[in-house]
């Protein structure tokens, strides 16, 4: 008797789904799974519409568009070599300067130094174990590492305006000195008369930085410890421990985030567009007006006429096989490089 | 062999009477201290300051930038800036009151938009078993859509939806910042119901829940400060991005309400373009709106920005 009633109560409580559940389940695991084709469907898709959009240009102009250098509407004669210069030259100046700084940086935080500052300031009051001034090393470094990302939330737009008003009247007096005394030097041949590839370069610079620093600093941070005791343990001081083993463990990662940022720097427009002069011209002079694959997007597109957009297009479809192919590069360098450091520990 | 030997067994004899061998005797006990004058050491200071200097200098435009922002942004701050609209050249006052609605409401739609597509795919991928090719193909577009040029963007909705609906609207603008927020939101989202323990969604399972149950009452809601940090940086990028608005929403000198009703298919202002096109102009008042404008546009995603990273502290703790 009190068997029957268990079983039925279990009955009652644990039952088979329903079929409305079932109906729900099959719908949402579908609704899931179409949304995935979607997103791929929508890549796809994006590439395609750029390629058929620039397809009657391409078929018109050929390769001759990359390699020529006027950009006239009237005559209908475009070319492009110009832009895909400055997109080259500045992103990798850019790519340069940051760099330096940026895997600087990427030591600085991977080895504590702040912190280390931090606690022997606070070993002088004998306070470094405290309850609160315990943690306030580890605090600072993470408000220093949170600082170097903001540098990648302000918008590029800002670092536009910022270029404009502080860098540009900052650097131009320097640029102008060194034109009139080294003016024989390729680099120094013209001389700045406001927007240029230096204010363009050294903004790029800054808004590259924080993704090398990301990147670079994971790649230290995960190089396995016992290569460091090793090293220290066979006398070797802490720089020529970074240098001999830390750096080249970490190699592969940092060039990966090097990539990438190049491939943002390939690509980013605001700053460009704003900061870079949009002058149709190849020079190695610093100071001289240039012009990006981007910036002329930006640009030139919302005036342009129904002709040049076809030729618009095509230049976009430029850039995106840049960028995609450095971009692809470094995501499979890196994926590489974590493999790497995963199978040492 | 033997040489071993012998100096073992001189040394068992001679340790009683007198220490005669001492091991350390070679070494130059002065050569191993920490001097400034020896080069090795040298180098290791002079690396160790030159890091430390090109860090902080790495930081100088950040407090150059918001030291700008705040002194010429903020000293044009007021009411006006918020309430009025933008003013024609040489006209003195306005403000950007249109250019915030108007970059509320393209970021939102662009929510609306990558946020529910996301959210669905990323629930597909972590449920997905391990080499799952549409899973990996799903990761490999996220992965190509995240270093897409965000100018590139506004370059496929300028062909997909400004010339086929013939005008510039603000679902262009939208649908192109959706496209650049898609992955951030996709990938966090992915490693953020990755994260949620195991145990948890085989409790659910061992209870009879389907899939859809364990997804929606258990996965989700543990998730949820994952999701929303991606999310947030996913809109704090968006509400920044210029570059795919300026020939999609395009600009507008007018509010995007007309006649009590919200027009999305016209052209639209945005903080954004506002700042990018003032930057230009000769006019002083244009410019000091652009500082004014840039100013609300960083706080704006600050704001956002830190909102998401403290919602990522919770998800570490849970």
């Amino acid at each position: 008797m009190a068997e029957a009633i268990e079983v039925a109560d279990a009955k009652a409580i644990s039952q088979p789904p329903s079929g409305l559940q079932r109906a729900t389940d099959a719908a949402f695991r579908g609704l899931c799974y179409s949304f995935a084709w979607l997103s791929v469907l929508l890549v796809v898709f994006i590439v395609l519409r750029i390629a058929i959009d620039a397809a009657p240009a391409v078929r018109e102009y050929g390769l001759g568009f990359l390699t020529t250098r006027t950009w006239d509407p009237n005559k209908e004669q475009f070319g492009i070599l110009p832009e895909i210069w400055g997109t080259m030259f500045t992103s990798l100046l850019a790519l340069v300067i940051g760099t330096a700084f940026g895997v600087a940086a990427a030591v600085f935080l991977s080895e504590g130094y702040l912190g280390g500052f931090v606690f022997s300031t606070l070993k002088i009051f004998h306070v470094e174990f405290r309850p609160f001034w315990r943690t306030l090393p580890e605090r600072v470094e993470q408000v220093l590492k949170n600082l170097i990302e903001l540098l990648a939330a302000i918008p590029s737009v800002v670092y536009g305006l910022w270029g404009l008003f502080v860098i540009i009247p900052l650097v131009r007096p320097a640029c102008n000195w060194l034109h009139m005394k080294m003016g024989w030097f390729a680099l120094f041949g013209t001389d700045l008369s406001g927007p240029g590839v230096l204010p363009a370069v050294l903004v790029l610079s800054i808004m590259v930085l924080p993704t090398i620093t990301a990147i670079s600093r994971d790649a230290l941070v995960s190089v396995p410890p016992k290569l460091r005791m090793a090293a220290y343990g066979l006398g070797a001081t802490q720089w020529e421990t970074i240098l001999a083993v830390i750096l080249p463990t970490a190699a592969r990662g940092i060039l990966g985030g090097i990539l990438l940022a190049f491939g943002r720097a390939l690509g980013e427009t605001m700053a460009l567009a704003m900061l870079v002069g949009n002058a149709n011209v190849i020079s190695f002079s610093l100071f001289s007006p240039a012009n990006t694959l981007a910036a002329l997007l930006a640009n030139t597109f919302p005036e342009a006429h129904p002709k040049e957009i076809g030729v618009l297009m095509y230049a976009a479809l430029v850039l995106l096989g840049i960028t995609l192919a450095v971009n692809m590069v470094g995501a499979f360098i890196l994926q590489r490089a974590s493999a790497a450091t995963e199978g040492g520990k | 062999m033997a040489t071993h030997d012998a100096t073992g067994g001189s040394l068992l004899s001679a340790v009683p009477t007198e220490p005669e061998i001492n091991p350390l005797a070679g070494v130059d006990f002065n050569g191993l201290e920490k001097s400034l004058r020896r080069p090795r050491t040298l180098v290791n200071v002079l690396l160790s300051g030159l890091v430390t200097c090109m860090t902080l200098l790495a930081l100088i435009p950040l407090f150059s930038v918001v030291w700008m922002l705040l002194w010429r942004g903020g000293r044009n701050l007021g009411l006006a800036l918020f309430t009025q609209l933008p003013p024609a050249p040489l006209e003195q006052g306005g403000g950007f009151g249109n250019a915030i609605v108007g970059t509320f409401i393209i970021v939102l739609l662009a929510a609306l938009i990558s946020v529910p597509l996301g959210i669905l795919t990323a629930v597909f991928m972590a449920q997905a078993p391990e080499g799952n090719r549409l899973a990996n193909l799903v990761r490999f577009s996220a992965k190509v859509l995240t270093g897409f040029p965000s100018i590139l963007a506004g370059v496929f909705a300028y062909g997909a939806l400004v010339m086929v609906m013939g005008g510039y609207s603000a679902i262009a603008g939208a649908v192109a910042v959706s496209i650049l927020m898609l992955p951030t939101i996709m990938l966090t989202a992915e490693d953020a119901i990755r994260m949620v323990p195991a145990k948890m969604k085989e409790a659910a399972i061992g209870m009879g829940a389907t899939k859809t149950q364990t997804t929606l009452m258990v996965l989700l809601p543990t998730a949820i400060p994952g999701i929303l940090t991606g999310v947030m940086l996913a809109v704090a990028r968006a509400a920044g991005e210029t570059a795919p608005l300026l020939f999609t929403a395009l600009f507008s000198n007018y509010w995007p309400m007309a006649h009590h009703r919200l027009n999305l298919m016209q052209p639209t202002a945005s903080l954004a373009v506002l700042i990018y096109n003032f930057a230009g102009m000769p006019f002083k008042n244009q410019i000091e709106m652009a500082w004014a404008a840039a100013l609300v546009l960083v706080l704006m995603v600050l704001i956002t920005n830190l909102t998401g990273q403290a919602l990522s502290r919770r998800q570490v703790q849970s």
